[in-house]
């Protein structure tokens, strides 16, 4: 007794090509539709915005003239602000993770941390915006300064690198902790000298685009009172200044129809900004990924 | 040097040549009794074989005796385990110095994804040794020592992963030997390889029973008869019986063990 009938298989078979194709159309739109969106959105900014990437734009600062307005101070203060959420939310977040995965003991309080830490990760960004308004800006009378938003940007970020830091450190296999262990190594020296090197592309790819969240957010820096309108560069952590997505904002809002032209400008330089951000998390993620 | 100095002042002082006793361990995993009432002494420079059912504790004790099986959180212990008449579970024994005394190869290949040259180092790097010219001699020793020497003198720099898996488990035994330990644990060290590998392996631990005591996990039976001076058979958590290889294998007081070695279960 068989119980595969090959003539009535091979009747089937056709509709059963027929939905596959089908499928493969449907998911075939479905990535089409959002690299359109993309693509349109990418050729009204570059279109509107090349005119005024000028030299110029680089080197002035904002004005009430569309001509004369530049992005001097927004591209110097991102970077600066990126000089604080780097090392603060990198050096807070694996600290935090390698803590949980190595060190923490598994039991309920641990558990709970660990989900909320995930948690933390879905909160609107005004929110942590409030946060850093009640402590460092007020509380700790940093005012709006480069180390408030840094600071702010870092608790955003934070859960994000945490949970990136988590990912990659669980991946390292168990065995070979084993059989550094084995040895009479330490723990600190396991997480050195064998987790941290295996785990390091994956937090560092995670950490990237971490920070690249953090270059692009506007609510917190809205939210502590960022200005726009600066005619100076940060001279100090504790000097005003303003970020990339603060200037858009204020170019965008603004009635004047070049402004629009001016903000896509701008939009153009965070989005380079970005993409050699992801470009180093790439290169970093190839170069040291080993294998297992 | 560190372990002919040890193995001395035992002579000297008339000491028993017993390096494991194992009183009255008892081990639970949460609720799970695994260990049960063991009692067991392990002479130097024998190889001790334990054989077994799956599920029997087997692998359970052997990571007991370098408090490996601590990294399960849930793990509960009482009884002793004296290593050189020394209780392992005294509060002040740390696990870093047990673990340089005892060393261990596991069930599969681990390998760390580092040449094989950072890989043999690592134990006296952690160590603390970092005259390059010390290290290079122990490389050269340990892996000489691990019979691989001739198959990767030339590519020492090469990621120890491009090994084939029996090299790779001998690399592990040759970093295991880099710590120059007094004893050496094989968790079932040969069940990941294939018969030729397997046989280098078991010809290695013949020659390494001159200078270290080994205990080994093994499936196997004829490899426990093939190589080991002593048989413990494990069965739920309980030593069965524990003698010479060549009476367990012929003559077994135990009904239950000559069972198990005639194949009728397990």
């Amino acid at each position: 007794m068989k119980y595969i009938n090959h003539e009535s298989v091979v009747k089937r078979m056709i509709s059963r090509l027929t939905i596959n194709k089908v499928f493969k159309v449907i998911f075939f739109f479905a990535t089409l539709f959002a690299l359109l969106t993309l693509a349109i959105l990418f050729y009204r900014i570059i279109t509107q915005g090349v005119g005024y990437l000028t030299p110029e734009f680089f080197q002035n600062f904002s004005s009430r003239f569309p001509a004369k307005a530049g992005i001097k101070a927004a591209l110097i203060g991102s970077i600066w602000l990126m000089f604080v959420v780097a090392p603060v939310s990198i050096i807070l977040g694996v600290g935090t993770a390698i803590y949980l995965e190595e060190y923490a003991k598994k039991n309920k309080l641990s558990d709970f941390i660990r989900m909320n830490i995930s948690n933390l990760a879905g909160v609107p960004s005004v929110v942590f915006g409030l946060l850093g308004l009640t402590i460092f800006v007020r509380a700790l009378s940093l005012g709006n300064s480069v180390l408030a938003a840094g600071f702010t940007m870092s608790l955003l970020i934070l859960p994000v690198i945490i949970v990136a830091s988590q990912e990659a450190i669980r991946a390292v296999p168990n065995d070979v902790r084993e059989a550094s262990y084995g040895m009479g190594a330490t723990k600190w020296q396991t997480v050195v000298k064998i987790v941290l090197p295996s785990a390091i592309p994956g937090i560092l790819t995670g950490a990237i685009l971490a920070l690249s969240r953090a270059v692009g957010e506007t609510a917190p820096l809205i939210v502590i009172g960022i200005p726009v309108i600066i005619q100076f560069l940060p001279t100090g952590l504790l000097s005003q200044f303003t970020a990339l997505p603060m200037q858009i904002y204020d170019w965008a809002k603004r009635p004047q129809q070049d402004f629009q032209f001016v903000a896509a400008a701008g939009i153009l330089v965070l989005m380079i900004f970005l993409l050699i951000m992801n470009s180093i998390a790439i290169f970093i993620r190839n170069k040291f990924s080993k294998r297992y | 040097m560190v372990q002919s100095l040890e193995k001395g002042s035992n002579t000297l002082n008339g000491a028993s040549n017993i390096v494991y006793n194992t009183k009255q361990l008892n081990l639970w995993y949460g609720n799970h009794h695994a260990l049960k009432d063991i009692n067991l002494q392990i002479k130097e420079n024998e190889v001790t074989a334990i054989i077994g059912p799956s599920g029997c504790g087997k692998s359970t004790y052997i990571k007991t005796l370098n408090r490996m099986v601590e990294l399960v959180p849930t793990v509960k212990t009482s009884g002793q385990i004296l290593y050189r008449e020394r209780n392992i579970f005294d509060t002040d024994y740390g696990v870093e110095e047990l673990r340089t005394k005892v060393g261990m190869v596991f069930q599969k290949p681990n390998p760390f994804p580092k040449s094989i040259y950072d890989n043999i180092a690592y134990g006296p790097r952690i160590h603390g040794i970092k005259n390059k010219k010390i290290l290079d001699q122990i490389v050269e020793k340990s892996l000489r020592g691990a019979a691989i020497w001739d198959e990767v003198k030339d590519r020492l720099q090469t990621n120890a992963y491009s090994l084939s898996g029996g090299q790779q488990q001998r690399i592990c035994i040759a970093r295991c030997l880099a710590i120059e330990p007094d004893v050496i644990l094989m968790d079932e060290p040969t069940s990941a390889l294939d018969p030729i590998s397997t046989l280098k392996v078991e010809e290695l631990i013949q020659e390494l029973k001159a200078d270290y005591s080994i205990i080994i996990v093994t499936h196997n039976m004829q490899q426990a008869a093939r190589i080991s001076d002593k048989t413990a058979f494990f069965l739920n958590g309980e030593v069965v019986e524990f003698d010479n290889t060549d009476v367990i294998f012929s003559t077994p007081e135990d009904k239950r063990t000559e069972d198990y070695i005639s194949g009728r279960f397990g």
